[in-house]
């Protein structure tokens, strides 16, 4: 086991993604992941590897495909505004199927927004900013030790389904410091990327393209996608349920927003209201049989609490389908919920039960 | 030592440049030394030197749920314009440690513990003009009495840059300097 550092999630996001063997990052400084743009610049090179501060965000998703493309393990990081400009090229890393991790370190929105940490870019990481029927991973750690492990498993996640993984944070995760145990997780089996563009000597030329205009050639691209995809919903969605069982409100929360959400459960229970929380660990796929199970029991309620107008939401209403009331609470452009304040919705909510 | 479970939320508040941001990273750092669970996080905005500055440390003998402080267990306040901010938010019974030398108002509060300290003047005193951060944490550490300086100036080389590493010393004479200035002063706080 390796020692604990203190280490701010901007920084150790970029050192659990050496630990993963990225070979490549690129990417333009935007605050509040500055520090991950700033580590890497100093980290790649030390460990011979590539480190390109690109022009815009535009180019640095586009050296991720151009690396992805030869099979090098690739990754940017940036926050909302950038990672906006940046959907073009993930619309067409879905279509080429080339495996990536982007991290968004998430600030308030919409537009240039703030630099104050924010979950409004849930609907563009789950439904995708860019255009067709694509999907990305979505994880979404809530501490910066989980930030490291995820970040390791995401390269994994990329190669096996050929995917992009995007790592979605807020600007609590990339500056918070904690303790870090920088441990480098076993590589999954992974299949060899004999698609890769490594010069054609020996073998048939691989060609990568995104355009496939001839019969019905594109159509049977997204059906061999949607069949990935159901794949993934099968065996990758992971959640976390505390206090679940009994819980006559049960607050759904993802990130930052989850720690804040903790809190108040624990002073919750501690004033005799039965509180549980669960907590979507991958936002795509959504932990919607998780939801839906804990719905069945009757009498029960739902409280979803985001650094957003309510987005997540959605989610949650469509796996609860009707058999509970969900509520919400949320606080957006940058601010965020205090645990006093998502008690006082549970106190709303449930009542004390007095044993 | 303090027995039994216990969580322990900091607000260091000052003015860029006071060190506040240096302070809150070595409490935090000297804490997870000793094997507490611990969170750090500082207030990011687009401000320079001068402008505010401040940082939440948690620190908990169980794992700490939301790393956020709005109504911290103790305060570090370093200027007038932070105490004017956060001393509402100081839980009842909580700990300030207000430094003196800059702040010529009172606290408003007779339900907390209030410990002035001329942490610049004690500073400068001591010729390190820009320590008056570490002598408000040897006051804060040794009042609380969760860790002790010894345990803080252990772990300044882990926190301070490589580059400032020829001001240890001087730091850590300043850090004892706030803890002496409690034990004289305040002695049936630390007791």
């Amino acid at each position: 086991m390796s020692e604990k550092v203190l280490m701010c999630g901007n920084e150790a996001l970029g050192e659990a993604a050496i630990l993963a063997g990225v070979d490549g990052y690129f990417g333009y400084p935007i605050t509040p992941q500055n520090e991950a743009t700033a580590y890497m610049a100093r980290r790649m090179p030390e460990e011979g590897r590539v480190f390109v501060q690109s022009e815009s965000e535009l180019a640095a998703i586009n050296m991720v495909m151009g690396a992805a493309a030869t099979g090098a393990r690739a990754m940017t990081s940036s926050s909302s505004p950038g990672i906006s400009l940046m959907q073009e090229g993930i619309s067409y890393l879905a279509g080429l199927e080339l495996p990536c991790v982007i991290v968004n370190i998430m600030r308030g929105g919409p537009g240039l927004g703030s630099i104050a940490p924010a979950q409004g870019d849930y609907f563009q990481a789950t439904r995708g900013g860019g255009h067709g029927d694509y999907r990305c991973i979505v994880l979404a750690p809530a501490s910066v030790q989980e930030l490291v492990d995820l970040m390791q498993l995401a390269f994994d996640l990329a190669d096996q389904y050929r995917i992009t993984v995007m790592v979605l944070g807020d600007g609590i995760l990339g500056q918070m410091m904690e303790p870090v145990e920088l441990r480098k997780l076993p590589r999954r089996d992974l299949p060899e990327k004999t698609w890769a563009i490594t010069g054609a000597r020996g073998r048939p030329q691989n060609i990568l393209r995104s355009l496939l205009m001839t019969d019905n050639q594109l159509e049977l691209h997204n059906k061999h996608l949607q069949e990935k995809y159901a794949g993934i919903c099968k065996s990758e969605t992971r959640v976390e349920q505390f206090d679940v069982d009994d819980a006559d409100v049960i607050c759904v929360a993802y990130g930052i927003a989850a720690r804040v959400v903790k809190s108040a459960v624990i002073v919750a229970r501690d004033e005799g209201i039965r509180a549980g929380w669960i907590r979507p660990i991958t936002l795509w796929p959504f932990p919607t049989d998780a939801i839906g199970m804990a719905a069945e029991h009757k009498g029960r309620e739902f409280l979803v609490v985001e650094m957003s107008c309510g987005q997540m939401l959605e989610d949650v209403r469509l796996a609860v389908n009707g058999k509970a009331p969900v509520r919400f609470y949320g606080r957006a452009g940058g601010a965020v919920p205090t645990v006093e304040e998502v008690l006082e919705q549970i106190r709303k909510i449930a009542p004390v039960i007095v044993d | 030592m303090m027995a039994g479970n216990f969580l322990e939320e900091v607000i260091i508040a000052g003015f860029g440049g006071q060190g506040v941001i240096l302070a809150g990273k070595l409490l935090t750092q000297t804490a997870m030394k000793k094997d507490l669970k611990v969170s750090y996080i500082p207030a990011y905005g687009p401000e320079v030197r001068g402008g505010t500055a401040n940082c939440m440390v948690v620190i908990s003998d169980e794992s700490v749920a939301c790393p956020l402080v709005v109504s911290p267990t103790s305060l570090i306040v370093m200027n007038k314009a932070s105490l004017l901010k956060f001393t509402p938010a100081l839980k009842s019974g909580g700990l300030m440690v207000m430094n003196r030398t800059l702040i010529d108002v009172a606290a408003g509060r007779d339900d907390i513990t209030l410990l002035e300290v001329p942490a610049d003047d004690i500073a400068l005193k001591l010729d390190n003009p820009r320590g008056a951060n570490m002598v408000a944490l040897g006051a804060y550490v040794t009042a609380r009495g969760i860790l002790t300086v010894d345990d803080v100036a252990a772990c300044m080389p882990d926190v301070l840059a490589k580059r400032y590493h020829d001001t240890l010393e001087a730091n850590i004479k300043t850090l004892k300097a706030g803890a002496a200035y409690i034990r004289e002063h305040y002695d049936a706080v630390v007791s």
